[in-house]
């Protein structure tokens, strides 16, 4: 079934054609990555999707219904959470106060929503800093509590902008570890931006590519990463010819 | 809290108890103090109890101020505006209709909430930030005190008198000049606005305003309505603001355009808060306790200056000097207020 349906969406900022005619479904329970190289408007269709930015032409669907252009907090009741690329603490918080205020948006009791936000950080392998602010801690730490609040709001749809980028490759796999339990054990949904072909590979059950804007192809990780247009404009060698 | 080394550091926090939130200890702590306070005016001279009851509207304003621009994050150089609407409700239903003050009291607070709703609506509608917003509600508080002194409806630049009754009266809030009767008014009034403070910042509605503070669109992200609860968070400050204005009208017994709307009364609500610990729950107490008696000192010095300072006297503005050199100092000094300073030295340890 077609969860996210996105139709011919565009934007364009003074004359660049950021996102142009991008149309995409991500079936449920799927997992769907999205590269392309710096510029190429990943960003702002995130935006475009999470209702951060107003489409000038298209719709995207989620689970059937019209949400396009929704404010980005019904876009997040609707059942699809965003995180940032780049990592936005509420800076004045503990870690846990971060991801019980989400708990708390996401509709849970007051009395519950701490326990709540205690076990997803655990989850998420937050524990050791459950109680640090969060000024000072490193960029690991905050693209978990980036993904942890995200959580909170227990979405369907987890549209996810660069959860990897930053991290050494130690602290990549336990994340994508996470991310394959959230589809396997909780049903989620995943559109996530990557730019680590490790991780698209391993994890996308399709990948989109996108180059000036637009759609350049999509389809299986394997055969749209031998695509030469996308070893071109991307990839800028062939991936398996690597080890 | 404790660090240890990575390499030690156990990965997890699952046994560890959730840390205790401060709210009850807050709450306590308030109890405490208003039971400490009662005795307060029987102990002091007459001329230190009326300083006593300046310093609780001063920081009833400010606890105002504090929920809004502190934690809310909208900075107000606007508050006279709130101020001034509770002053002039209650003056203006208790001259031209024999209302109660109490009554006057509330529809003040229903008036100034409904116009910070307007006015954050206008400026959050068209995304003033930071010093644009600041401006915006100058602009705003300017304008009453405007329309105040200009309007045959609340009596132009002569403002209104309170009329004085034969008897002493708990429902007209008039007592004996020297009474303890007004500090008490002004204590309960106090404690309430702390009370509120410390329920609203608790309170599903404070940690999304808060949230909003930090990042919006983060907030936004996870769900928050933010507009709703940015207007939320300006309608109870503007409230809590009214009730120092028509508490002030019954204290003063006398309120015209500049002392209800004037900009002078925005800093005053802004400056205990500073001074104390912007978006703290007690900042704006510990900063009124210091400003209350300094502006009895320079009114004093004014009026009756020692001989070396003979040049200052019958002159005006000497407190808001004081005020602008006692700020720069603590920006200085303390950046994060009297309270804010001491409560991350705790913390720290």
């Amino acid at each position: 079934m077609t969860l996210l349906r996105v139709d011919g969406i565009s934007k364009s900022f003074k004359g660049l054609r950021a996102v142009d005619d991008v149309s995409f479904e991500v079936t449920e329970g799927s997992i769907l990555g999205v590269i392309g190289p710096n510029g190429a408007g990943k960003t702002t269709m995130f935006n475009l999707i999470a209702g951060a930015l107003r489409p000038d032409s298209g719709q995207v669907h989620l689970n059937g219904k019209e949400i396009t252009g929704h404010a980005p907090h019904k876009v997040t009741a609707a059942g699809m959470t965003r995180t940032f690329q780049l990592m936005r603490p509420f800076y004045s918080m503990t870690v846990l106060e971060n991801v019980t205020v989400a708990v708390l948006a996401g509709g849970a009791a007051k009395r519950t929503a701490r326990t709540t936000a205690a076990e997803l950080i655990e989850r998420v392998g937050l524990g050791r800093w459950r109680d640090a602010l969060t000024e000072g801690l490193p960029t690991a730490a905050l693209k978990r509590l980036e993904l942890a609040r995200a959580l909170a709001s227990k979405p369907q749809v987890l549209l996810l902008d660069e959860v990897l980028a930053g991290l050494v490759p130690a602290e990549r796999a336990p994340v994508m570890e996470l991310l394959e339990r959230l589809r396997t054990e909780d049903g989620v949904t995943l559109v996530f931006v990557e730019h680590i072909m490790a991780a698209v590979m391993r994890l996308s059950d399709s990948v989109l590519v996108l180059d000036l804007g637009r759609v350049l192809t999509s389809g299986a990780p394997e055969e749209v990463t031998r695509d030469p247009r996308v070893i071109e404009a991307y990839l800028g060698e062939d991936p398996h010819a690597q080890a | 809290m404790t660090t240890t080394t990575a390499a030690s550091a156990p990965e997890t926090a699952a046994g560890k108890p959730l840390p205790r939130l401060p709210w009850n200890r807050h709450l306590l702590a308030i109890a405490v103090l208003a039971v400490l306070l009662v005795p307060l005016p029987l102990i002091l001279p007459p001329a230190q109890a009326s300083v006593a009851v300046r310093v609780l509207i001063f920081a009833l304003m400010s606890i105002g101020w504090n929920m809004m621009s502190g934690f809310g994050g909208m900075f107000s150089f606007g508050h006279a505006a709130y101020f001034g609407i509770g002053a002039y409700t209650g003056a203006w239903l208790l001259v031209e209709h024999q209302v109660s003050p109490w009554i006057g009291m509330l529809a003040g607070m229903v008036i100034a909430a409904a116009f910070a709703t307007l006015i954050g609506f206008l400026a959050l509608r068209y995304k003033l930030r930071g010093a644009y917003f600041a401006l915006a509600t100058f602009a705003f508080s300017e304008m009453l005190r405007l329309w105040a002194t200009n309007s045959d409806f609340v009596n132009r630049a002569v403002g209104y008198h309170v009329p004085l009754r034969p008897d002493t009266s708990w429902w007209w809030i008039q007592f004996e000049p020297t009474s303890p009767n007004y500090f008490w008014v002004a204590l309960g009034l106090t404690v309430i606005a702390l009370v509120v403070s410390v329920q609203f910042v608790r309170s599903r509605a404070g940690q999304f305003a808060k949230a909003a503070r930090d990042d919006e669109d983060a907030a936004a992200a996870i769900g928050i309505p933010v507009m709703r609860y940015k207007l939320l968070a300006m309608a109870l400050s503007a409230a809590i603001t009214a009730v120092a204005g028509a508490f002030y009208v019954q204290y003063f017994l006398f309120i015209d355009p500049d002392l209800a709307f004037g900009s002078s009364v925005s800093i005053q609500a802004i400056l205990p808060a500073v001074i104390g610990g912007v978006a703290t729950i007690w900042g704006p107490v510990i900063g009124s306790v210091v400003m209350g008696p300094l502006n009895d000192v320079t009114a004093t010095l004014l009026r009756n200056p020692p001989p070396a300072l003979e040049f200052l006297q019958g002159r005006s503005g000497l407190d808001v000097i004081v005020y602008g050199a006692l700020l720069i100092v603590i920006v200085l000094l303390l950046p994060k207020g009297i309270y804010g300073t001491i409560r991350q030295r705790w913390s720290r340890r």
